[in-house]
């Protein structure tokens, strides 16, 4: 009924607009064309200048809105994003200057040099000067642009500091997994036929691998403040991307192609809260590439804590090995014949 | 269908009747598979209008969904059935709209709807031809378009729903029924539809650059024709060339849908099963996808921005400023647009150094897109301008082409790119610069030769009141985006409010929710005004607007062959505006003894 009531109401008014558009045709031919004609014309360029300024302020109340709103004020939660916000700024304030004198020079000629009579356009076809003017003048600022750019995206996607941690972050339709490489620092391996979600491989990793044996599995991602990360990037199913906002990074989980992005945090969870005033503030890990029904729910949580504490978190967790072979758990002492039992599993996860 | 077809006979019976004598065509030779260039250019124009109003329609159904995500709307229920269950729409539902919107507006719109028509309507007309090269190509080109549609539309009524993957239908996502409703049938209907429209815009495409290069009339030097041809003629070629990369993407991905092959798929684990498939690449299709996909965008903006500077021109009464300039810088876009594809793929892991290529040749692209927007605003500079609804809208074409270019310089840096990536500051952007813009464009065009296409002119209230009202909503919808945009929130989510970081902009998007209504609603003025001036439009005069071009010798309604006698022979640019005292000079008049030289 509400939908009918509206329909309606939109069929009238368009209705109303049609009969006034149609009168307006009527009566310039009564008032005379050209009389009519130069009415139009005045109303344009007032309509022309008017845009300008409520443009302008429009521009300034949806900042002043919307501001607060955006990453900066809280700044950025990674060393790397901080250079990723100065190029930012930069390129803000270069399109600014921009944006202002094009627009402000578009709208004004067209209010200034309406048509009026016993006035003739100035036949103006070509100035040479003036072209390489505004070639010369872009290319340069380009350039600029294109070097400090240059040199953060080169710095950002070099080789991490040799003192990075590693952590492995998978993606699947909806969700994520973290890997821990343990005490070896090194993951083991991984191979896609090997999944077998029933008994609880749902990574795909060959147990073969010695070095896997160690590895620590998570559905939470916890990270030291001011020790570099390296995440190595997997896909199981389709892509998806590992983006950080808060950290200003991003990198695509592409199946078949294991990525790789790394970043230093500065700012811990807690402090974050404190900082942004906001005690539920928590830092999300997004799907940036869209991955099917579930994309906007593909929410991860990421928590950045000090050195201390994330020594001590480490410590609790158990490697994977151990809870999907209770017998090598060494609670549980050695067995024998564990090897054979590991390569059974093995072989029965290939089938 | 049908009923298009009919109104435009109706409208065609008209500007027919004094040309009767021309020769005798029977009802569906004139009409229907007509080899006319000005029908064929108006049914891929009223195609392009009913396309777009399907749409953004669909934009409207998501922005429901944005807007408003807690509140149902039982109307979406009656209209989509199970799709809108309770009246909200599906997770699964809501991707199949985003895919469809920017499919149908990219390719079916911006592509078919604008080039198809200003292509097919304005060369032969503008450079002086009877018709196009190839008549008979020219009909196929919009009947290969036509089944494209058809096979479009069906796929929105099989049972697992049209393609769901986004309009940049990466694998492996659009691969696997399993990963994705949409990719059950759905995507195979994409992309056999997208397979025809390939057809549809190569035929079309080298039509377009054969006539140009051609039939040009007497005198009609490549230096001497309007922008639009130029403008036209760089879209053809960036069509003819990037296309065929897309078809064989989409053929291979047809192959590894269909036939078991691995060019796409590698290592997937999916609903938990593992597939065999190895040794393909992801990345390898979005390579191939981007090599059209990029181009495309110049191919969607090219044409208008070619209407714009011929409108700009025309309505300051001015010569074009720096018409050389124009040229070189249409050639440097069209050429650069062959060697940026890669900037949207910057965090899909490429070689760093390969990223630092794609950067500088991307950010080369703002120089001669610089160069038109100072061009343009020179030609304004001391002007006598007259502000007809074309002259509005190319005024808000150049507005918004600044403020959606200007982001590119932000998302065309790679590091930038880092943060920005698939956010909603892409679609602020894209949708200004080459969206809304190239709509500008496409509305400015059809503003202007509406007296040339149907002999009768449109209202121009009606026609102001529309265009103010789609720039003023334009940058309502699109201008807070850059703002969430810089918040990180990503593209294509259906529901914002489980996340922390995003859910404060809820009431910003109940307010873009409501523009959207309100501007779909307006376009309605458009198109309400269009089809009612079809038959009821005041009648045109020969020359409405004092333009210098070829199209206003012909006859107000003028028939297949566009002269009735001699092609006129054409003495001078297309840009004789306020020279030597007078308002402007016709292509076709001789140059005088005592005129100032050259241009």
């Amino acid at each position: 009924m509400k939908e009918l009531f509206l329909a309606a109401i939109v069929i009238i008014i368009f209705v109303v607009i049609f009969q006034i558009a149609k009168a307006s045709e009527y009566v310039s031919i009564l008032k005379g064309e050209e009389k009519a004609k130069k009415q139009n014309n005045r109303i344009n360029g007032y309509l022309m200048v008017a845009f300008l300024i409520a443009g302008m302020i429009g521009l300034w109340y949806c900042n002043k809105l919307y501001y607060g709103k955006t990453l900066f004020p809280q700044g950025s939660a990674s060393l790397e994003g901080e250079t990723i916000d100065t190029q930012m700024f930069i390129t803000i304030a270069i399109c600014a200057v921009i944006f202002f004198l094009t627009q402000i020079l578009l709208f004004w000629f067209a209010f200034k040099y309406q048509e009026k009579d016993n006035k003739k356009a100035y036949f103006f076809p070509h100035n040479n000067k003036l072209e390489i003017i505004w070639t010369t003048i872009p290319a340069i600022t380009l350039t600029v642009l294109i070097v400090f750019g240059l040199k953060f995206w080169f710095h950002i996607t070099g080789d991490p500091p040799k003192n990075a941690i590693m952590v492995e972050i998978t993606g699947h339709q909806f969700g994520w997994d973290m890997r821990y490489p343990g005490e070896d620092g090194i993951f083991g391996k991984k191979n896609f036929k090997l999944y077998n979600q029933p008994a609880g491989n749902s990574l795909a990793v060959d147990f073969n691998d010695p070095e896997s044996h160690d590895d620590i599995r998570t559905t939470e991602m916890v990270l030291p403040v001011n020790v570099p990360v390296k995440l190595v990037i997997h896909a199981q199913d389709v892509i998806h991307d590992v983006g950080l906002p808060h950290f200003r990074m991003k990198m695509d989980a592409v199946p078949g192609t294991p990525t790789t992005m790394w970043f230093t945090p500065t700012v811990t969870t807690a402090k974050m809260k404190e900082k942004t005033g906001n005690p539920e503030f928590v830092y999300e890990i997004v799907c940036d590439q869209m991955c099917g029904k579930g994309h906007f729910s593909m929410r991860g949580v990421l928590t950045v804590v000090t050195l201390d504490e994330y020594n001590k978190w480490l410590k609790q967790q158990k490697p994977e090995y151990w809870s999907l072979f209770p017998d090598k758990a060494p609670s549980n002492k050695p067995q024998q014949n564990s090897d054979s039992t590991t390569t059974a599993i093995a072989a029965t996860n290939i089938n | 269908m049908s009923n298009v077809v009919s109104i435009q006979d109706s409208a065609l019976h008209h500007s027919h009747e004094a040309h009767e004598s021309h020769h005798h065509q029977s009802f569906i030779s004139k009409y229907v598979f007509s080899q006319d260039h000005k029908t064929i250019a108006k049914q891929f124009l009223i195609t392009g209008i009913i396309w777009a109003v399907v749409g953004a329609f669909f934009s409207v159904v998501f922005r429901l969904q944005l807007g408003f995500p807690d509140s149902t709307f039982p109307f979406l229920e009656n209209l989509f059935g199970h799709w809108a269950k309770g009246g909200k729409i599906t997770p699964e539902f809501y991707y199949a709209l985003v895919t469809m919107h920017g499919t149908i507006l990219v390719f079916f719109v911006l592509t078919a709807g604008l080039s198809g028509t200003f292509a097919n309507f304005l060369i032969p007309l503008q450079i002086g031809a009877r018709d196009m090269a190839s008549p008979l190509l020219n009909m196929l080109s919009y009947w290969f378009f036509f089944a494209a549609s058809i096979v479009m539309i069906v796929s929105l009524f099989v049972q697992t729903g049209p393609a769901s993957g986004g309009w940049t239908i990466y694998p492996p996502l659009s691969a696997l029924g399993e990963a994705s409703v949409g990719s059950v049938v759905g995507m195979d209907y994409w992309l056999v539809s997208i397979g025809l429209f390939i057809i549809s815009s190569l035929l079309g495409g080298l039509n377009y650059v054969s006539t140009i290069l051609n039939l040009r009339t007497k005198g009609m030097s490549m230096t001497r024709m309007p922008l639009t041809i130029w403008g036209l003629f760089f879209t053809a070629i960036l069509g003819i060339l990037s296309f065929p990369v897309l078809l064989s993407g989409a053929v291979l991905l047809l192959f590894d849908r269909n036939l078991g092959t691995s060019f796409f798929l590698s290592d997937i684990i999916v609903a938990g099963k593992i597939l065999p498939n190895e040794g393909g690449s992801p990345i390898l299709f979005q390579h191939l996808f981007w090599f059209l996909g990029h181009p495309e965008v110049y191919i969607v903006i090219l044409p208008a921005m070619g209407i714009t500077s011929e409108i700009l021109a025309i309505n300051s009464r001015k010569p074009i400023f720096g018409y050389m300039a124009m040229i070189g810088s249409f050639f440097a876009i069209c050429t650069l647009a062959f060697l940026v594809w890669a900037h949207h793929m910057f965090v899909t892991g490429m070689n760093p150094f390969l990223g630092a290529v794609f950067v500088l040749l991307t950010l080369l692209i703002a120089v001669p897109s610089a160069v038109k927007v100072f061009n343009w605003l020179t030609t304004l500079w001391r002007g006598n301008i007259r502000f007809t609804p074309a002259m509005v809208a190319a005024i808000g074409f150049v507005s918004l082409f600044i403020s959606g270019g200007l982001t590119g310089i932000f998302v065309g840096n790679a590091a930038l790119d880092i943060a920005l990536h698939d956010t909603y500051f892409i679609i602020a952007h894209f949708h200004l610069v080459m969206g809304v813009a190239a709509f500008f464009g496409m509305f400015a065009g059809i503003y202007h030769w509406f007296p040339k296409m149907y002999g009768r002119e449109m209202n121009n209230t009606l026609a102001y009141i529309h265009i103010w009202v789609t720039l003023i909503g334009a940058y309502l919808i699109f201008w807070p985006m850059h703002y969430t945009g810089l918040a990180g929130m990503p593209r294509r989510y259906y529901d914002y409010s489980n996340w922390e970081s995003f859910k404060m902009f809820g009431g910003m998007n109940q307010f873009i929710s409501i523009v959207v209504i309100i501007v779909f609603i307006t376009q309605f003025l458009f198109i309400i005004n269009f089809f009612y001036s079809i038959w009821r439009g005041r009648r045109a005069t020969e020359n409405p607007w004092g333009a210098t071009t070829l199209e206003w010798t012909t006859p107000v309604n003028p028939g297949h062959g566009n002269w009735p006698g001699e092609i006129p022979e054409v003495h001078r640019w297309a840009y004789d505006y306020s020279k030597d005292g007078k308002d402007f000079i016709m292509q076709t008049t001789p140059v005088g003894e005592e005129e100032t030289k050259g241009h």
